[in-house]
């Protein structure tokens, strides 16, 4: 199918829909579930499940290290993942323009079907729906993820307690400048490269092996400060952060301050926040650190009870600035603009 | 060196503190007129660790908070306009005019209006679109203004007709005057934008100290450049010796950037202009020279700014005077928050009750 287009046929549900099911995804996609094509697929699970989708959009669908395949997996099988659970099963289901570029499809595909051998999940079924150009922006992706659920209680945004430390796996904003730079056509002198990847086997690791994970989120869109605060909310806890310990990459901050933009509030498509006892911090460091996707992790500050004995109230993410001031650190309020003067 | 964090050494800020703790005798009240120091005080947590006897007041320096409520309701207008797309920085989408109505409502329901990094990208935007009249929002101070006018420069060699220019443009001295002589400015000092500062110099501010007797000081973003300023203001008080001074060097030059204004006076003249909550400043705004008219949105499309008044409740306008601290206003956090504001001061990022609201731990 190199070098074709693609057009409204594929997606009519006869012989050319056929064919591009056949020749493109289930060939790439290859597993014995999908490979039976009925109706629906059938699982093996058992036990509680954690199940979580997510549509996918990006523009532009190619971006420094990753594409809206590689994004629309790692996304949700990181969300299934946050909730002590092994993501095992994928849906896809893709939303293409006529005349998309079959190459571009392509690429896309065997993106995905590399994501998803590396995170150890299976694409289990799957839509194509193809609509007329100008009706949607050359593809869009959602994908269903499931996964069986291996401790209880699995970690909550509710489980928050005073005492706790707050962990993040590594640096802030990757994801959302590299988008908003390759958006507008902007260039930086340093590389930057989104960081998307998935973390379910880190994630594991880190249950298993360190154990009494009161909290794992993944601070995706409205970045670290607007997850803090949804950590803090439903915990009604007080939480102070640190920020000269938030680690943010040199490309990234230098892009930042001269957009306007703050790193805090930037998409990340390959972190994590843990948070848990404070006793456990520095195994979970250690972990972490053992492992390239947690490689520059950090405690970046710790859960209080927001009593009037700190500077927090209960629901409030204060940031101690570098100068050894308070402040708040709210959550993102609509998009971030870019600033006037 | 890493520039970005030089200036915001957490020892040398911790210096200075201590120095301006013992040297400053008497309550200090100073004001910023730059909504990006606004939200450098803010951010860098400068608000909870300056001396308890020095207040810090925001004065009308974030060039979305103080565009006037006939401006905001001009550029509705030409947004609603057949065959005209609205180019404009990212701030103006949300500023409340009349009735609630916005950019992005106008968006919403049709209206073509295309968010741009640069006006030239605006430019970019009227050569690909010949059968429209593309309006570039022209709202900003002196820091922005060379730029457009350079990009007017550009649209009139390149023969283009349908790019136009909405000018609100404002001036900072002005405002500083029309501020100093209302009775009840209470302003021991002034901390004065570096971006603005970059084009004017030092020369257009003398009068804050000759005529007013003010301390005012040029300064960056960092917390370093704040301290300093705050710390030479405190001396000349003590000394009894007002000046205005250049604590931005790295930056400004005294004699600003003359080929900027060069440009920005070929394209534009000075003319009397509407503050939000503050009313008619003379001189304080800019308009198109008469040879340059034929990009002035205004007499192309034949459009008159209509009567507007402040919004009904909203306090901006005591806020930009320093008259009221954001949190005080009675909307503060209850009728008036960024996602649903109320007035101009909370919508954009640099606004101060937007920065009360986004930093300040007890509001």
């Amino acid at each position: 199918m190199a070098g074709e287009t693609l057009l409204l046929d594929y997606g009519s549900g006869g012989r050319a829909s056929q064919r591009l099911v056949s020749e493109l995804f289930v060939s790439r996609f290859k597993n014995p579930v999908l490979d039976e094509l009925n109706d629906a697929a059938r699982l093996d699970i058992s036990g509680p499940v954690a199940m979580s989708t997510d549509s996918f959009t990006v523009d532009p669908i190619f971006f420094p290290g990753g594409d809206i395949g590689s994004l629309a997996v790692h996304g949700t099988v990181n969300d299934v993942a946050m909730l002590g659970a092994r993501p095992k099963y994928l849906s896809c289901g893709f939303l293409l323009e006529e005349g998309l570029d079959m190459d571009i499809l392509t690429r896309i595909v065997d993106s995905m079907a590399g994501a998803a051998e590396h995170a150890g999940v299976i694409i289990a079924t799957g839509d194509t729906k193809v609509v007329p150009r100008g009706a949607l922006d050359k593809i869009f992706i959602n994908t269903t993820g499931i996964g069986e659920i291996f401790v209880d209680p699995c970690p909550a945004g509710q489980l928050a307690a005073p005492g706790d430390a707050v962990i993040i796996s590594g640096t802030m904003g990757d994801h959302g400048l590299t988008i908003l730079a390759q958006r507008e056509g902007l260039t930086f002198d340093a590389p930057l490269e989104s960081d998307c990847a998935s973390l379910n086997h880190l994630i594991e690791r880190l249950i298993l092996e360190v154990g009494d994970i009161h909290v794992l989120r993944d601070p995706t869109r409205g970045g670290l400060a607007t997850t803090l605060n949804e950590i803090a909310g439903q915990s009604a806890t007080a939480m102070i952060v640190e920020e000269d310990s938030i680690p943010v990459n040199p490309a990234v901050s230098s892009g930042c301050s001269f957009l306007g933009l703050d790193p805090l509030y930037l998409a990340n498509e390959g972190k994590l926040i843990c948070v848990l006892p404070q006793a456990k911090a520095d195994k979970a460091l250690e972990l972490l650190h053992s492992d390239p996707l947690g490689k520059n992790a950090r405690i970046i500050g710790q859960v209080e009870a927001g009593d009037g004995q700190g500077p927090a109230r209960a629901g409030q993410v204060v940031l101690k600035t570098r100068l050894g001031g308070h402040r708040l650190l709210s959550m993102l309020e609509g998009e971030q603009l870019p600033r006037i003067c | 060196m890493d520039y970005t964090r030089a200036f915001g050494d957490p020892e040398l800020s911790k210096g200075l503190l201590a120095q301006m703790q013992e040297e400053l005798k008497e309550p200090f009240r100073f004001m910023e007129v730059c909504g990006t120091h606004t939200v450098a005080i803010f951010q860098s947590g400068l608000h909870t660790l300056l001396p308890k006897n020095m207040a810090h007041i925001s004065g009308p320096g974030c060039p979305v908070c103080v565009t006037h409520e006939s401006e905001v309701a001009t550029f509705l207008m030409l947004a609603a306009m057949d065959k005209v797309i609205i180019a404009t920085f990212g701030d103006l989408m949300r500023v409340p005019g009349p009735k609630g109505a916005n950019l992005k409502l106008a968006q919403a329901e049709g209206a073509r209006v295309e968010v741009v990094y640069s006006p030239f990208d605006a430019l970019a935007l009227a050569k690909d679109n010949p059968e429209h009249k593309v309006v570039f929002l022209g709202v900003g101070f002196e820091t922005t203004a060379p730029t457009i006018a350079a990009t007017i420069q550009m649209a009139r060699e390149q023969g283009l007709d349908n790019f136009l220019v909405l000018c609100f443009h404002k001036l900072v001295p002005p405002a500083l005057k029309g501020l100093l002589a209302d009775p009840e400015a209470a302003v021991d000092g002034f901390i004065l934008p570096g971006h603005v500062s970059t084009i004017i110099g030092l020369e257009p501010y003398q009068f804050l100290a000759k005529e007013y007797n003010v301390p005012a000081v040029i300064t960056g973003f960092d917390p370093l450049d704040i301290l300093k300023a705050l710390l030479l203001m405190v001396r000349m008080v003590n000394e009894g010796k007002h000046e205005v001074v250049n604590g931005y060097k790295r930056a400004v030059a005294d004699e600003g950037n003359p080929k900027a204004r060069q440009v920005l006076y070929e394209v534009f003249q000075p003319c009397d202009a509407l503050w939000r909550g503050i009313g008619e400043i003379p001189g304080s705004g800019l308009t198109f020279a008469p040879e340059y008219e034929r990009f002035d949105a205004l007499k192309v499309l034949g459009v008159t700014p209509p009567e507007a008044g402040p919004l009904p409740g909203c306090k901006c306008g005591d806020v930009l005077k320093g008259k009221m601290r954001p949190d005080k206003c009675p909307l503060f956090k209850k009728a008036c928050t960024p996602a649903n504001p109320v007035g101009p001061c909370m919508v954009s990022t640099e606004g101060s009750c937007a920065a009360y609201y986004k930093y300040n731990i007890d509001s």
